[in-house]
């Protein structure tokens, strides 16, 4: 370390506030995304979930992103171990996590340095880094520290070092466990947050811990905040208009897991998939109560194949799967639409093909939810779009799936999985609930598969029923489900199978249209980038942007009216999470170019040069991408 | 434990089913195949139970054996290839009231669908299932099965198979909360109807293998068996079958062995010649997944509500009243 650098650095140590304490002014926002990251056990998560909903409770706009290391336990101090929670905060509704950082606590300069290479901080953004490293006995993590520190600011970033764990010493004794609640203190100061709020989230987080745990952690609250106060020269402020309705929450998983509760069913069959899998976590916690059970099979196929089982037994069950378990599954997908036995699979989808990026977010299975398995298997294709939709989609999927008796699949993601964000407390009314079991006599002379003419919708008898007796097969089958080879037979069971889903289109409303009804482009997403597409929809037509954008719920039955709207654009174009192929890429060209899902279904259905724009970098689509996307498309 | 909501519903009349009532169409398997014994034997066994047509239903997979609920006529669920245990495991875990069976092959059961076969057994859901064992691989024509002998030629083993046969008997006997382990053979069917007979009456998960005739493929392989009465050995026991006295003058092989003995059942079960048939274990006491998970409970819209509104409850942020107090009245 030369001299010079010495210099520098100590130049840039925190600035005290000028002025008396509590006279910091604070700057006007009207959104800004920071971050809390350590390494994993330093409470990063704890503290930016707080921070969340402290914002939150204040009536501000939150989308809360975890960060999460891919490895269970990353080393200490590695590039790769960042773990935390990005939290955007707004003064209006906010729908997406927003493009890069602004500002970023941080524990350790190692997972800093992971996120700056991940491209996820604004170029001089604000940094606020522990810096008992630059005292560490080991000179190696000494000089670690004072380098990268030095190569920060030098780079523009405005770094602010603060000794964290030395302050909260003199509160606890472990002061590595307890300096997540001094940031969150720094931040409700740094953010004008209500310090009272933050008291009340804490007794709510540490609740059912002894009562000594709270007073800790509001003391260290406290003192994080008198110490930004007193030592850091900047303050901001996000007006907010306080709700006046109760919201609730929760990540996406969890909205999928009260759906399952709200749907009125009763089993949901699944194994352990990343990143589906907590929604069963929760499920498993609270299912019981109202009488319902989460199975955990053997395997995927075993879960899909007790699912159906159950839902063939009366009970319409639900499987949760991602990309991997979803593919095993698909054996057993074809034979509950063979023998039109309700079922709704859900599928939140992970970075793939393969084991792929288990923890990342990727629209990489549109197509294989419609067309996977095998033969002409017709089911029904929803996918969520934000995460209260991730609630009300199973209500709508388990409704359909009996209505239909198809298989409904319901996409999520990644992403929509463990972002946050708070949505009006849903109202309870009995039609999400499944009747009751139909134990009633059959009528004389009905058959199991009285196909009708016009929709191909047959009432299902169930066991226990009367009269009702008939063996359900996967084999092809006639009316009465009696094994037919036939050519008739088979015509008209395939026939009744796909009707289904023109009947349910009959039943769906046409997209609405974000923006105007007409003009020089319109972008059409589906899933989780509907608040990140609106939101570069909106800023681009504040530059005057002749551009709109529609938001598919439904992928299978597509819904009317999309023809017609996109035919009142100049230029239409899809933006997915998924792979397509670069058309400037030298080998690629209007006869091998590999589109995203929804665009090749788009130009198959409706004969309309549909063009698209995709991204795999396993992270949320950022709007300020996106608002670039849309000026260079209609440029050219 | 409170009770299903199915099975409150009485019936006030008397009903008597003849066997007629559990028969459907005409069975489709060669003249000669084990599987008409078995289907005899199950179809006397509902008839002698009055078993409701319209609450037993009988769950195969895919295979020869797997056709056996299009012949019953009661309800059937005929799956796909090795997985039948996890459908039916669904029905039952939906419907404690309903008779379920499940019919599947050695293909099936102990080949395609082996992890959901060591994982039944350890669930112990309560059902009744026939192994229709024939060795073979009927419905494709002849390929070589995890329960053929060695030495097997086959389509797929033209030279011989060259690994020894798995043995179902021992396999089921080793997995944990085993509770119902039984051997059959499709040519002695007054035994063949006893083991059924008590398989259905086990509750939990009854594992009955039947080792049966494949005439088409394996015509001659059982002949030694056929022809030597000794070549089977008959297990009886005041806990297990009784053997009649004009059965015991033809079958002098026999031993008393108690359903109870774990370890004797797994040595007894590892000899394949001769046969072993009769009631290997039985342990009435291991718990059923279905009850330790407890849906036998009635579920209603309110409780729904209320279990729903109580987890809302967690995640609400109640608007702020403008002195920054949360109120609670929604």
């Amino acid at each position: 370390m030369t001299e010079i650098a010495v210099e520098r650095i100590l130049a840039k140590q925190a600035r005290p506030a000028r002025g008396a304490p509590g006279r910091k002014a604070a700057t006007v926002l009207t959104q800004h995304v920071v971050e809390v990251i350590s390494d994993s056990g330093e409470g990063a998560q704890k503290c930016g979930q707080a921070l969340g909903a402290i914002a939150a409770r204040m009536g501000m706009g939150v989308w809360t992103v975890e960060i999460i290391p891919a490895e269970i336990r990353p080393p200490a101090r590695s590039v790769a171990g960042a773990s935390g929670n990005c939290i955007r905060l707004g003064s209006g509704k906010v729908t997406n996590g927003g493009d890069e950082t602004d500002l970023v606590v941080a524990f350790n300069e190692q997972v800093l340095l992971g996120r700056v290479r991940a491209g996820g901080l604004k170029t001089g953004c604000t940094i606020i880094l522990e810096s008992m490293w630059r005292d560490d006995a080991d000179p190696k993590i000494a000089d670690s520290y004072v380098d990268t520190y030095e190569r920060l600011v030098t780079s523009g970033y405005n770094v602010y070092e603060v000794a964290m764990e030395r302050e909260c010493r003199a509160i606890v004794p472990d002061a590595r466990r307890g300096k997540n609640m001094f940031a969150l203190g720094m931040l409700c100061n740094l953010y004008s947050l209500d310090l009272q709020l933050a008291r009340e989230q804490i007794a709510l987080a540490f609740g059912k811990k002894a009562a000594g745990v709270v007073k800790t952690n509001v003391a260290l609250l406290e003192a994080g905040h008198a110490w930004a106060e007193a030592n850091l020269d900047f303050k901001y402020s996000i007006p907010a208009v306080r709700s006046t309705e109760a919201q609730i929450v929760v990540n996406g998983n969890t909205a999928l897991a009260l759906g399952v509760l709200a749907s009125g069913m009763e089993i949901c069959a699944m194994y352990p998939i990343t990143p589906a899998t907590s929604a069963s976590h929760y499920l498993s916690d609270v299912f019981e109560k109202v009488g319902g059970i989460v199975h955990q099979a053997e395997d995927e196929i075993a879960a899909c194949a007790f699912a159906i089982g159950a839902s063939y037994a009366g009970k319409c069950a639900v499987t949760i799967t991602s990309g991997p378990g979803y593919s095993l599954k698909q054996e057993a997908i074809g034979l509950a639409v063979m023998a039109e036995i309700p079922l709704v699979v859900v599928n939140v989808q992970r970075g793939g093909p393969s084991t792929g990026q288990p923890t990342k977010a990727e629209q990489g299975d549109l197509l294989t939810a419609m067309f996977g398995s095998h033969g002409d298997a017709p089911k029904v294709v929803l996918a969520a779009a934000t995460i209260e939709d991730c609630f009300y989609s199973i209500i709508t999927a388990r409704r359909i799936a009996e209505t239909f008796n198809m298989v409904v699949v319901v996409l999520s993601d990644a992403d929509l999985a463990t972002s946050q964000t708070p949505f009006p407390r849903p109202q309870f009314s009995d039609s999400w609930v499944a009747p009751p079991l139909d134990q009633s006599p059959v009528p004389p002379g009905a058959k199991p598969y009285d196909w009708d003419a016009t929709t191909g919708l047959a009432r299902r008898f169930i066991p226990g029923q009367p009269n009702g007796m008939h063996t359900v097969t996967g084999l092809a089958h006639d009316r009465s489900s009696h094994v037919a080879y036939d050519a008739d037979s088979n015509e008209e069971s395939l026939r009744a199978r796909s009707l289904k889903l023109a009947a349910l289109a009959r039943t769906l409303q046409p997209p609405p249209l974000f923006g105007d009804d007409e003009g020089d482009l319109l972008l059409i997403g589906w899933g989780s980038t509907k608040g990140t597409i609106e939101e570069a929809v909106e800023r681009a037509r504040s530059e005057g942007a002749k551009v709109s954008s529609m938001h598919l719920r439904f992928l299978q039955p597509l819904p009317p009216g999309i023809k017609e709207a996109m035919s009142r654009f100049r230029k239409v174009m899809t933006i997915e999470g998924n792979w397509s192929d670069n058309p400037e890429d030298e080998i690629i060209d209007e006869t091998n170019r590999r589109y995203s899902a929804l665009a090749m279904l788009l130009r198959a259905r409706y004969l309309i040069d549909v063009d698209c724009w995709s991204q795999v970098r396993g992270e949320p689509i950022k709007p300020g991408t996106l608002c670039q996307v849309i000026r260079d498309k209609l440029q050219r | 434990m409170t009770t299903a909501a199915t099975a409150c519903m009485i019936k006030l009349y008397e009903e008597r089913h003849e066997l007629e009532d559990y028969q459907s169409g005409v069975p489709r398997w060669c003249s000669g195949c084990g599987d008409n014994a078995i289907l005899a034997a199950v179809q006397r066994l509902c008839r002698d139970e009055q078993l409701r047509p319209e609450k037993t239903v009988f769950v195969s997979g895919i295979g020869c054996s797997s056709r056996f609920p299009h012949y019953m006529k009661t309800y059937g669920f005929h799956g796909i290839h090795g997985r039948a245990l996890p459908i039916a495991e669904g029905v039952r875990m939906a419907r404690p009231d309903l008779n379920i069976f499940v019919n599947t092959g050695d293909g099936d059961c102990c080949s395609i669908g082996a992890a959901h076969w060591i994982h039944a057994i350890r669930y112990n859901m309560n059902m009744t299932v026939f192994l229709h064992d024939n060795q073979i691989y009927g419905l494709t024509k002849m390929q070589a099965s995890p329960t053929s002998p060695k030495g097997l030629k086959s389509n797929t083993t033209p030279r011989g198979t060259c690994l020894e046969a798995l043995n179902p008997l021992t396999v089921t006997l080793g997995v944990s909360n085993v509770s119902f382990v039984a051997q059959a053979v499709d040519w002695i069917p007054e035994v063949l109807y006893d083991i059924v007979k008590a398989a259905f009456h086990h509750k939990g998960f009854s594992f009955v293998r039947i080792v049966q005739r494949c005439p088409e493929w394996l015509p001659t392989l059982l002949e030694p068996w056929l022809h030597d009465p000794l070549k089977v050995k008959l297990l009886h026991h005041e806990q297990g079958l009784a053997i009649s006295p004009s059965l015991a003058k033809v079958y002098k092989n026999q031993e008393r062995h108690d359903p109870a003995d774990l370890d004797r059942a797994r040595s007894v079960a590892a000899s394949v010649d001769p046969i072993p048939v009769g009631i290997l274990y039985r342990n009435p006491d291991v718990p059923c997944y279905e009850d330790l998970r407890g849906t036998d409970e009635l579920r209603t819209t309110a409780r729904t509500k209320a279990g729903l509104e109580a987890e809302f409850d967690k995640f609400t942020v109640w608007p702020q009243e403008s002195d920054g107090v949360p109120h609670r009245t929604a």
